[in-house]
């Protein structure tokens, strides 16, 4: 089983693809998600052990749409991301100790124990924190990109959301208004196959990828388990939008392994999906292809390990919050700024890369 | 008599309800198969079919306006917001549609429907699902609003809101569903909406609570009576809106001193109604200061532990709420 890639319109311009990718970048890539999936195992088993509180959500097998596109993005371009996208705060710089106790709710964690689990956000490095309404941190890209418009800056909002998000009424007024006015936005739709239990049959009847055309712009499906396919469908609209070109809709294609959280049994999926989509483990598709051009794949992946162990040390001596402190921050006694973020990419880093 | 947890009592309300009338139809996120996020609706769809148990996109928007047409058409909808902090895409259509239907058709058309929405903080779930929002729905007119704290009373007043000619709110405060079991009596048992209930009776001063906060106030009786020997009278309002100001104000008349709980912000909260019709209308019998204890005035119930303590109302700080006012 694979996913067929596809455009629409399907007669659109091409964009000089593939963008380049040096072997440093591929450690990179493969770094990213191994650094989401290492978290989210330690995070799981913290969870277990009864250090986080409420439940635990997670992106397990959706490494690959959550590093590719945040890889794509420059230091100035901003990001809304999703809880199943942990991979993209690390790429912009976010540590995995702070995300380890903000999942713990510590006062080292980013919201020092007011919001739960992945609704984090680091200002400091142009990400925007999700609620758990969605889409509507679809309409949140979109005012941003509005705001670059306006400021004539060639940035990008990149945002993601899932397939159940798609049916709700806020997702097309997002869609309506990039379409309108052009907007620099890059929308990733991580179609994991599930809304919580409801499948995609019950969610639409045309693939969503196909509704771009009728809002006016690009809509492309890729392999969400391949982390090149989806960064090179987001380099190029990326790019499309920094040129004043217009929004890109990218269906990646992709498989929810765990549950919607970890109090969720799944008992709604069929047994032989799972199968199928581990065979098509982004992280282990990714191991073997750059195993096959001579990576050290094994130290990549020990160096990774290492830093997750330091980082769980490191939040598990945060302190606990201060309940004195639980009303500040209501209303505003700091003025605070999206900061650009990292974007290790060569690109950006070499310029003749 | 059986004995059932209130996750049980909703349950075996909408199954008995969609047994006895086939108008009856349930719809939401993940209702279905899934039997809904809590279990609330768990072997509807195996015993009722697709046609009748709806799992829908995540559309709250369509939930309640698709609910008001149904309901129009003559069905009998139980609409399921998954938690109530996911109602707001719906307010439109329960603001603008659903609230205002019988009076803008000048009565004649009805919407009998019920929206069902898990309430509530305690369960780590922090500010998207934790958010105990009534008092919006308790200021729209045209809204009956139910809050049940037993296992007998969600049972009964669900199916009382189900067979209701008008749109029912009815919120389940989600850290009660599985906090305690309790008899339910056996057959067609219906509470009716607008009654309160004195849950404890005591003659030195009237706690008014709904929800989780009935099993909290009755609690605080305990100590109060144990400790203080201050007997506390405990009335669970059960239904927000109407407003059983009888009940209310016979407690008051009782008691001289009112104390009303509940876990909401306190600014512009539903307690402020309840304060207001006692100070206004229970004045000449009143032995002390109308008091409200709310939730604090921040944004949602925060995430961790010691946070969400902070937050939570519970059986101790409404004693020391109630000894204050009894000194008075």
């Amino acid at each position: 089983m694979t996913t067929e890639a596809r455009r629409f319109p399907a007669e659109h311009e091409e964009d000089g693809r593939p963008a380049a990718l040096t072997a440093a970048d591929r450690r990179a890539l493969l770094r990213f998600m191994l650094m989401m999936r290492t978290t989210e195992e330690r995070a799981l088993a913290l969870y277990q052990q009864g250090k986080v509180p409420g439940s635990f959500y997670d992106g397990r097998g959706q490494e690959a749409t959550a590093v590719g596109p945040a890889f794509a993005l420059g230091p100035r371009d901003r990001a809304c991301i999703l809880h199943r996208d942990l991979g993209a705060h690390f790429v912009r710089g976010v540590k995995p100790g702070p995300v380890l106790a903000q999942m713990m709710g510590r006062a080292g964690g980013v919201t020092e124990g007011k919001d739960a689990n992945m609704h984090f956000a680091d200002r400091r490095v142009g990400c925007v924190q999700m609620v758990s309404m969605l889409p509507d941190m679809a309409l949140v890209a979109c005012g941003l990109a509005i705001a670059f418009q306006m400021r004539r800056e060639p940035r990008v909002a990149l945002t993601w959301f899932g397939d159940g998000a798609t049916a709700n009424g806020q997702w097309h007024e997002a869609m309506n208004i990039a379409g309108i006015r052009k907007l620099p936005v890059v929308l990733i739709l991580e179609n994991n196959q599930w809304a919580y239990s409801t499948p995609n049959e019950l969610e639409f009847a045309v693939d969503p990828v196909e509704r771009a055309a009728g809002y006016g712009f690009l809509g492309e499906k890729v392999d969400g388990n391949d982390v090149e396919a989806v960064f090179q469908a987001a380099a190029a609209a990326c790019e499309r939008a920094r040129q004043g070109r217009g929004p890109t809709l990218i269906e990646a294609e992709t498989m929810r392994m765990h549950g919607h959280g970890a109090h969720d049994d799944m008992r709604y999926v069929p047994k032989e999906m799972f199968a199928e989509w581990e065979a098509r483990d982004p992280i282990r598709l990714y191991e073997q292809r750059l195993a096959a051009d001579g990576v050290d794949v094994e130290s990549v992946s020990q160096s990774v390990e290492k830093e997750v162990d330091e980082a769980t040390e490191w939040a598990l001596g945060q302190p606990m919050p201060e309940p004195g402190r639980a009303t500040a921050g209501v209303f505003a006694d700091t003025d605070p700024e999206l900061g650009d973020g990292e974007a290790p990419w060569s690109r950006w880093t070499d310029e003749h890369a | 008599m059986a004995e059932m947890n209130i996750l049980e009592a909703i349950r075996s309300a909408m199954d008995e309800e969609m047994e006895r009338d086939d108008r009856v139809m349930v719809l939401g996120e993940d209702v279905g198969k899934k039997g809904g996020v809590f279990g609330a609706t768990d072997g509807l769809f195996a015993k009722y079919g697709e046609k009748r148990v709806l799992d829908t996109p995540l559309t709250e928007g369509m939930i309640a306006g698709a609910a008001a047409g149904a309901a129009i058409y003559g069905l009998r909808p139980i609409a399921e917001m998954q938690f109530a902090d996911f109602v707001y895409p719906a307010f439109n259509q329960i603001v603008s549609e659903i609230s205002r239907m019988r009076y803008r058709s000048n009565g004649t058309f009805g919407l009998p429907m019920v929206i069902r929405m898990p309430y509530g903080g305690g369960v780590h779930g922090a500010l998207y699902h934790s958010q105990s929002n009534e008092a919006y729905f308790t200021s729209t007119v045209g809204l009956k609003v139910v809050a049940p704290g037993t296992p007998a009373d969600a049972k009964g007043l669900l199916k009382a809101s189900v067979r209701d000619p008008d749109p029912v709110m009815f919120f389940e405060h989600k850290k009660t569903y599985r906090l305690f079991k309790a008899d339910v009596p056996d057959g067609d048992h219906l509470v009716p909406i607008g009654s309160a209930e004195v849950a404890r009776p005591g003659k030195d001063l009237s706690i008014f609570c709904y929800g989780y906060m009935r099993t909290c106030a009755l609690e605080a009786a305990e100590t109060l009576a144990r400790e203080d020997g201050v007997e506390a009278e405990v009335v669970d309002l059960r239904t927000l809106r109407p407003l059983d100001r009888a009940t209310v104000l016979g407690s008051v008349e009782r008691t001289g001193k009112a104390l009303v709980v509940h876990e909401a912000n306190r600014f512009g909260g539903f307690g402020a109604e309840v304060a207001a019709t006692i100070a206004q209308d229970g004045f000449e019998h009143l032995d002390g200061p109308v008091t409200r204890l709310a939730g604090p005035e921040v944004p949602g119930v925060p995430y961790h532990h010691d946070l969400e303590e902070w937050f939570m109302i519970g059986p101790a700080k409404i004693v020391d709420a109630a000894r204050a006012l009894a000194a008075y």
